[in-house]
């Protein structure tokens, strides 16, 4: 019953769709003020359709409706309540259908909010929302419908993958995907301000919330899967340029510069091409995104099903999307009124280009370094893997200039600004910056030279941004968000630094000293959970002052048979301690893992606090 | 005159990127390098997994026409299913199989092939796994067939034998004279 | 002004030079944390659990015993299993462009951003 709720819902979602992008281009010409009233209520109907399908999928999760195929291929009985939710979208189809909500609810927003705005404007945006939206409702009911039926109903499902039982996890994914969709409404907005010719400073003041939603949505979601990651893979790591991650890295680089970029839109009516060009690029790195990660492509440890028909339909819907959208700026942008006003060099018009530049720069790194490989097997048939070191060699070089530029940007003067502002206070707090970095080094001892400038322009940046609090000219989110990417680099840079890894093979009762420290394998207990067993290991950390008891376990599943190995880490606002186990063939041997992190939680921290800012500022300029 | 030419630029760029993503969705994701013999130094030392002695591969496979390489493992599942394959193989007259014991337990080894039957006309142990990285292997099974004159590697299987590969290996070897 | 920026290039080509600050420099890290775990999907050598790191890594420690360097040794592996398995990829002619491109655009842009800002 369920299955056909949800199949016949998304069929009059589909034909809305098709009637809203019959309608719209009959209702540009009649500027009839009804119009809005018509499309208005296709439109809510299409929500409605799109949300009752959404809810029959987790109703049939939570009920554990195994004539789903869905449910059957990714739940089961003794999967806990959150988790059964949660597995709605931890799949495929689930996944695509969440795509699809967001879709239509953020376009039922985009009407709700956008009625100051020229009706030619917003039907137009309408109109290309509704493509990308049919686009979603064709894939999904034709290559990935999560309705089907299976017959005779099997008695359990078979999916029970205890890694995906997280909750930032759980998370992870529609906090994602809300800043993934956010940009498909910039997207269809571009197009439609291009064409109606209002790209303009109203539209960039419209537009830049739902920009900054994106943003934030997307950081958050980024730090999410860190997070994840550096919890429950067991490496310590959070980071590992995986294609999946780079994936969602790119439209965070795009966003950055766009929101940048529509600041100079807003203020002096500059750059209407290039906002334009950022805003539909934005949208197509989402959806290449979501191609890559999908279509089996690429090897990764995120890769959903291989499927490559699958995948041929998303690449022709996204080259179409592409494709369109080019014709349409090449055949509308003389309708931007090109603003001949001058940009002067020393002036927040040039610091935004700046960073503009950098920003793309480092979108092209992740990009090619993403893709090339795809291109390379292809016309030559030589597979090569391009990892951490590739990323790091290309983008830290360019990150130095980058901090300082960012140090200095952003207090100068909207048009023309004085050259003596770089002042001589900033100039104490560079040398300040060469003094700390100078000491700090010499004293961790490793070949400070090579991390010496990095450590500079980060520390000067750092200073910066926390003497700007105090700077009346600039608004308060910004100097949120300014601070916490300086603490983020920062952070990360000390971290890398400091920390420090350990690794031996143990059994209990051994123990092992390590710098200051001493490492003592004091038990190992069984315990019987409710999907798993657990060999829980306890260990003493001790150096002269105190002493920690970590507790790493090794769980065994049964149902799919796994063994996973479940770090335990203690976070302080000082340092983590990180301790893993892992099973060797040797009986009673473990291979121990012990690492120690200082100032993980800064990393964290730092990045909530970039998205404050952005927050912050959606609230303000609304509130 | 210009906007036209960035235009069709542009749009060339896209539909050639297109085409190469679409030929890059039918490429399969295991990557198997061709193994020129050349490189695989078959000098390397062994223990017999039946006594202390030590060999080296190239020893082995100095015996008959053609030799089988086979890394296997006891804790191995897919090694089980793939046994009787390598018991079949065993007829052929022309071809010497080579059993390399892959990070296991000599006790557990050697009970699996009192269980199973021994194809192997000798067994060689590789406790480290160093042994089968020379030979480029990635875990079990793995098996290799090696023209024994010329020491090059005929073909390379990742992954259990079934009825086609062992098919193929049939083939390989009544052809190759 | 001009000096500012000489001051920048000259500091970030002296960075620029192998900015590796991993905590633990001992050598069969430093070489597994570049190699790719063939079995694992997306994990190094280096944080990689399974049977056939762990014997990559005894291996890599052999080859170091023997007197072999790091070129050396990654030379051997890409012999067996290819490219691949280097995460590094090195400056050859099929991958000068990856490494390229990237520069290339920036100083495209660069100049995009100087056409059009005046010195005045």
């Amino acid at each position: 019953m369920l299955n056909q709720i949800g199949n016949y819902s998304l069929y009059i979602a589909l034909l809305s769709s098709i009637l809203i992008i019959i309608q719209s281009p009959i209702l540009l010409n009649r500027n009839n003020i009804n119009v809005s009233g018509r499309i208005f209520s296709l439109i809510s109907i299409q929500s409605l359709m799109i949300i009752i399908s959404f809810i029959a999928l987790i109703i049939a999760f939570i009920i554990s409706d195994f004539s789903n195929e869905t449910v059957y291929n990714n739940s089961h009985t003794s999967k806990p309540l959150f988790y059964k939710i949660s597995g709605t979208w931890g799949n495929h189809e689930g996944s695509l259908l969440l795509w699809l909500l967001v879709l239509s609810i953020f376009l039922l927003i985009f009407t709700i909010t956008s009625k100051s705005l020229s009706n030619k404007y917003r039907i137009l945006t309408l109109f290309f929302q509704e493509i990308i939206i049919l686009g979603f409702l064709l894939f999904i009911l034709f290559t990935s419908n999560p309705f089907m039926s299976l017959f005779p109903i099997p008695n359990e499902g078979t999916g029970l993958n205890p890694l995906l039982q997280d909750p930032a996890l759980a998370i992870h994914p529609p906090i994602l995907y809300l800043g993934y969709v956010g940009t498909s409404i910039i997207f269809s907005s571009s197009l439609a301000a291009l064409i109606s010719g209002s790209v303009n400073k109203t539209w960039a003041k419209h537009i830049k919330n739902w920009v900054l939603v994106s943003w934030i949505f997307l950081s958050i979601g980024i730090l999410l899967g860190s997070i994840w990651a550096y919890y429950e893979l067991g490496w310590g790591g959070f980071w590992f340029w995986d294609p999946v991650e780079n994936v969602s890295l790119m439209p965070w680089f795009c966003l950055t510069a766009l929101f940048h970029t529509i600041l100079i839109l807003e203020k002096r009516e500059m750059f209407h091409s290039w906002a334009v060009i950022l805003s539909i690029t934005t949208f197509s790195l989402s959806m290449s995104g979501t191609f890559l990660v999908r279509s089996g492509i690429l090897n990764s440890i995120h890769t959903f099903a291989n499927d490559p028909s699958r995948g041929v339909f998303i690449l022709c819907f996204l080259f179409i999307l592409i494709t369109l959208s080019i014709f349409i700026y090449f055949f509308h942008q003389n309708k931007i009124k090109n603003n001949i006003a001058r940009t002067y060099i020393v002036s927040k018009e040039t610091a935004i280009l700046v960073n503009n530049l950098f920003m793309m720069f480092f979108l092209s790194v992740v990009l090619i370094g993403t893709v090339y490989p795809i291109f390379l097997e292809v016309i030559n048939n030589d597979k090569i893997s391009v990892g951490p070191p590739f990323y790091h060699k290309l983008i830290v070089p360019f990150m130095i200039p980058f901090l300082i530029f960012m140090a200095i940007g952003p207090n100068f003067n909207w048009i023309k600004d004085k050259i003596d502002k770089i002042n001589l206070q900033q100039l104490l707090f560079f040398i300040l910056s060469i003094i700390v970095s100078f000491i700090f080094l010499k004293r961790v001892g490793i070949s400070y030279l090579f991390s010496l400038p990095l450590f500079i322009a980060s520390l000067f940046l750092f200073f910066i941004t926390i003497k700007d609090f105090s700077v009346k000219k600039t608004n308060l989110s910004q100097k949120i968000s300014h601070f916490g990417f300086s603490l983020f680099i920062l952070s990360v840079l000390v971290n890398g630094v400091l920390a420090k890894e350990y690794s031996s093979n143990m059994k209990v009762g051994d123990e092992r000293k390590f710098l200051n420290k001493t490492i003592k394998f004091e038990s190992l207990k069984i315990n019987e959970n409710k999907n798993y067993q657990s060999l829980e290991a306890n260990f003493k950390i001790s150096d002269k002052n105190n002493s920690i008891n970590l507790k790493p376990e090794i769980r065994v599943y049964d149902q799919p048979q796994t063994i996973t190995s479940e770090a335990d880490i203690e976070s302080t606002l000082y340092s983590d301690n990180f301790l893993v186990l892992n099973i060797l063939k040797n009986d009673g041997f473990y291979n121990v893992r012990y690492q120690i992190k200082p100032f993980m939680i800064w990393i964290w921290i730092s990045i909530i606090l970039i998205s404050f800012g952005g927050i912050l500022s959606i609230v303000k300029r609304n509130g | 005159m210009v906007k036209n030419i960035k235009l069709i630029a542009v749009v060339s760029l896209v539909i050639v990127s297109f085409f190469i993503l679409l030929k890059g969705l039918n490429k399969t994701n295991n990557y198997s390098p061709d193994l020129n013999s050349s490189k695989i130094d078959f000098n390397f030392k062994a223990k017999f997994l039946y006594s202390n002695e030590e060999t080296t591969l190239y020893e082995l496979i100095n015996d008959k026409d053609f030799s089988i390489i086979n890394i296997w493992a006891s804790w191995c599942l897919p090694c089980r299913d793939e046994h009787s394959f390598l018991l079949n193989l065993k007829s052929l007259d022309k071809l010497n199989i080579i059993g390399i014991n892959y990070k296991d337990n000599e006790i557990n080894a050697k009970k699996f092939i009192k269980e199973l039957g021994n194809p192997y006309s000798k067994i060689v142990v590789d406790p480290s796994g160093v042994n089968s990285i020379e030979l480029g292997a990635y875990g079990v099974p793995e098996t290799l067939l090696v023209h024994n004159k010329t020491k090059t590697i005929l073909k390379k299987y990742i992954g259990p034998l079934d009825d086609e590969k062992l098919a193929e290996l049939k083939m390989i070897i009544k052809n190759e004279n | 002004m001009k000096i500012k920026i000489l001051v920048l290039i000259i500091f970030y080509l002296i960075g620029s030079l192998n900015l590796s600050y991993a905590a633990n420099s001992e050598k069969v890290d430093q070489i597994s944390k570049n190699l790719r775990c063939l079995i694992c999907q997306g994990q190094s050598v280096y944080d990689s659990q399974s049977d056939f790191a762990l014997s990559m890594k005894i291996l890599i420690q052999n080859k170091i015993d023997e007197g072999k360097n790091n070129e050396q040794i990654y030379d051997f592996l890409k012999s067996k299993y290819g490219e691949w398995i280097v995460y590094d990829p090195e400056i050859t002619k099929n991958t000068f462009l990856l490494w390229l491109l990237p520069l290339i655009l920036f100083v495209f842009g660069a100049i995009l951003i100087i056409r059009k800002v005046s010195i005045k």
